[in-house]
């Protein structure tokens, strides 16, 4: 589009400036978390200051963050290949194996997705509490799979739908058996798809709340949960939960950085390509 | 699409062979219906009954008396309305905002990369540490960054969640979601042609031409898209709430979800929870059914998917 040049200028003026006031919260939690204690809830708040890296020994290292951040590497990876192993081939049958039904499948696995949590919440937590479920890395592991499960079929559906059938159809009349059309030919082919599905059912489940915090009490806590109990903080450990914040973040934060364009994908169930 | 079809037996290949292929779904459904229909069936059965945690000896079917029961109290209007304005609120400015931003980042300038990073960072952080973030850091009465503002302005220092506890709640939540709604509608504008622009600029439209009638009708299958999918998430939002205001002051942002977790976590009463959270799931079907028709409008249009 022409434009006057100062018209440009400042459109782009403007887009740092929204960036920068969008991004400034977490870039003040970063800063202060290098502050001491005294200098993290000092007012006026100090933009200078000498950093420390105390509180990030501190919020790692003598507290149980380490813990709950292991809880939520077991869940969150584990949680994921369940959705994998269920999901995959049902995304692949459903993207070559067309039956009347299909469709009704599809639309029926998006809509689990969009349950409200709350609907079916207290029956959980009642099964859980009967089962033995609560408070451990299974019981959680089969929530969030379950959770993920309705977008890995959507995504590598589409994805599938990509790998040119041709290949496919030769496989086929050479005789290849199911097995060896899906390792040698349609994961190979649908490997992109396959990182960037993982990796947002990764943010996901890294970040969920809701059910964390209902069905798990200390053991299985995952980090969310145990950043929550930051919120009577009261400006008396700010330096140490902004160190734990951002450490409790950093990893998907670098994965959202890394697979942007698989996240608008992921977001709308590959309805946006 | 085409392609799948044609892929239909044609008694070149092995039918028992592509009715075991046809089952591999098999597993995901069961999957799927155990962990969730399963427990919504349960949520009904229990909405039928008395049934307090803390008095277990009391638990009677009821039948329906646990609806009425929900909807003659005054405090579930409140939440219900809460709900909505929330909701509402959020979608509506980030529409507005993440149009903006995508209409801003649809251009050619340097560091643009890094600017679409920052802007969509505060998506990626789990809602816990957003809220605690914004409760200690900014919003805190006494040493937040808001009344350093307002000190440094001679202005007396804000109380934020006391004073406008809906509107920081909104404030939070928008700060969350404006990137979701950049994202989508970047995508949008990305996929629009670039010679339709120059014909509407070669026939003399202005900027405002361009958009209303050229770049708004491309966006509107994005924007219903990201709208809906929005809304499905607000409607459940729950940990910017509890860490935030913990639903107060009073119920004063007491939304469904955190009230639903109160009647059942707090007060044990598993039985009113239940009907309650019927009710949310009345709420998303409605906005489900609208989401699904326009999924299968897109892949009837060929747009999407």
């Amino acid at each position: 589009m022409k434009r006057q040049p100062w018209v440009n200028t400042s459109l782009t003026a403007l887009t740092y400036i929204v960036a920068f006031a969008m991004f400034f919260p977490i870039l003040w939690m970063i800063i202060t978390s290098f502050k001491t204690e005294a200098a993290a809830f000092a007012f006026p708040p100090q933009i200078i200051f000498e950093p420390t890296l105390d509180n990030w020994r501190i919020a790692l290292f003598d507290s149980n963050f380490l813990e709950h951040l292991i809880n939520t590497l077991i869940i969150t990876l584990a949680s994921t290949l369940v959705a994998f192993g269920f999901g995959i081939p049902a995304a692949y049958a459903l993207a070559y194996y067309q039956t009347k039904r299909s469709d009704l499948t599809l639309m029926w696995l998006i809509s689990t997705r969009m349950l409200p949590p709350v609907g079916v919440i207290v029956p959980l937590f009642i099964i859980f509490r009967d089962l033995g479920l609560r408070d451990t890395h299974t019981g959680m592991i089969i929530i969030y799979a379950a959770m993920n499960l309705p977008l890995v079929v959507w995504m590598m559906r589409s994805f599938f739908l990509d790998v040119p059938y041709e290949i496919l159809e030769a496989c086929r009349i050479d005789g290849t058996t199911l097995l060896q059309e899906f390792r040698l030919i349609v994961i190979p082919l649908a490997l992109p798809g396959l990182f960037a599905t993982g990796l947002l059912c990764l943010i996901f489940a890294w970040n969920e709340f809701f059910f964390a915090f209902n069905l798990t009490v200390t053991k299985a806590a995952p980090v969310s949960v145990y950043i929550s109990s930051f919120k009577t903080a009261e400006g008396l450990f700010w330096a140490k939960m902004s160190a734990g914040a951002t450490a409790s973040v950093l990893p998907v934060v670098i994965a959202g950085w890394i697979a942007q364009r698989q996240l608008v994908q992921g977001l709308t169930m590959g309805a946006v390509k | 699409m085409a392609q799948a079809i044609a892929l239909q037996p044609t008694g070149q290949y092995d039918d028992a062979l592509f009715s075991v292929r046809r089952l591999l779904p098999v597993p995901a459904i069961i999957f799927m219906a155990i962990v969730t229909q399963v427990p919504l069936i349960v949520t009904l059965g229990y909405s039928l009954e008395r049934w307090n945690l803390l008095r277990p000896a009391r638990r009677k079917y009821l039948g329906l008396d646990n609806y009425p029961d929900v909807l003659s109290d005054p405090d579930f209007f409140t939440i219900i309305a809460n709900t909505l304005i929330i909701t509402i609120s959020v979608v509506a400015v980030t529409l507005v905002l993440g149009t903006l931003l995508a209409l801003l980042l649809n251009r050619d300038f340097p560091g643009k990369g890094l600017v679409r990073t920052m802007l969509i960072t505060p998506f990626l952080i789990m809602p816990t540490v957003s809220a605690v973030l914004w409760k200690n850091v900014l919003f805190n009465p006494a040493f937040g960054l808001l009344a350093a503002l307002a000190a440094m302005l001679g202005l007396p220092r804000p109380d934020m969640l006391q004073d406008f506890p809906m509107f920081s709640v909104v404030v939070v939540i928008v700060w969350q979601w404006t990137p979701f709604m950049m994202l989508i509608l970047l995508a949008g504008l990305q996929s629009l042609a670039q010679d339709q622009i120059e014909a509407c600029q070669i026939d003399g439209g202005g900027p405002l031409v361009l958009f209303r009638y050229i770049v708004l009708p491309h966006l509107q299958r994005y924007i219903e898209l990201a709208v809906l999918m929005e809304i499905l998430f607000i409607l459940s939002v729950f940990g910017v709430i509890f860490v935030l205001t913990s639903g107060g002051p009073g119920i004063q942002t007491t939304n469904l979800s955190y009230g639903i977790y109160q009647e059942a976590f707090q007060r044990w009463d598993i039985g009113e929870a239940s009907a309650m959270g019927v009710f949310a799931i009345i709420l998303a079907n409605i906005v489900v059914l609208v989401f699904v028709r326009v999924l299968r409008r897109g892949q009837a249009e060929g747009v999407a998917v």
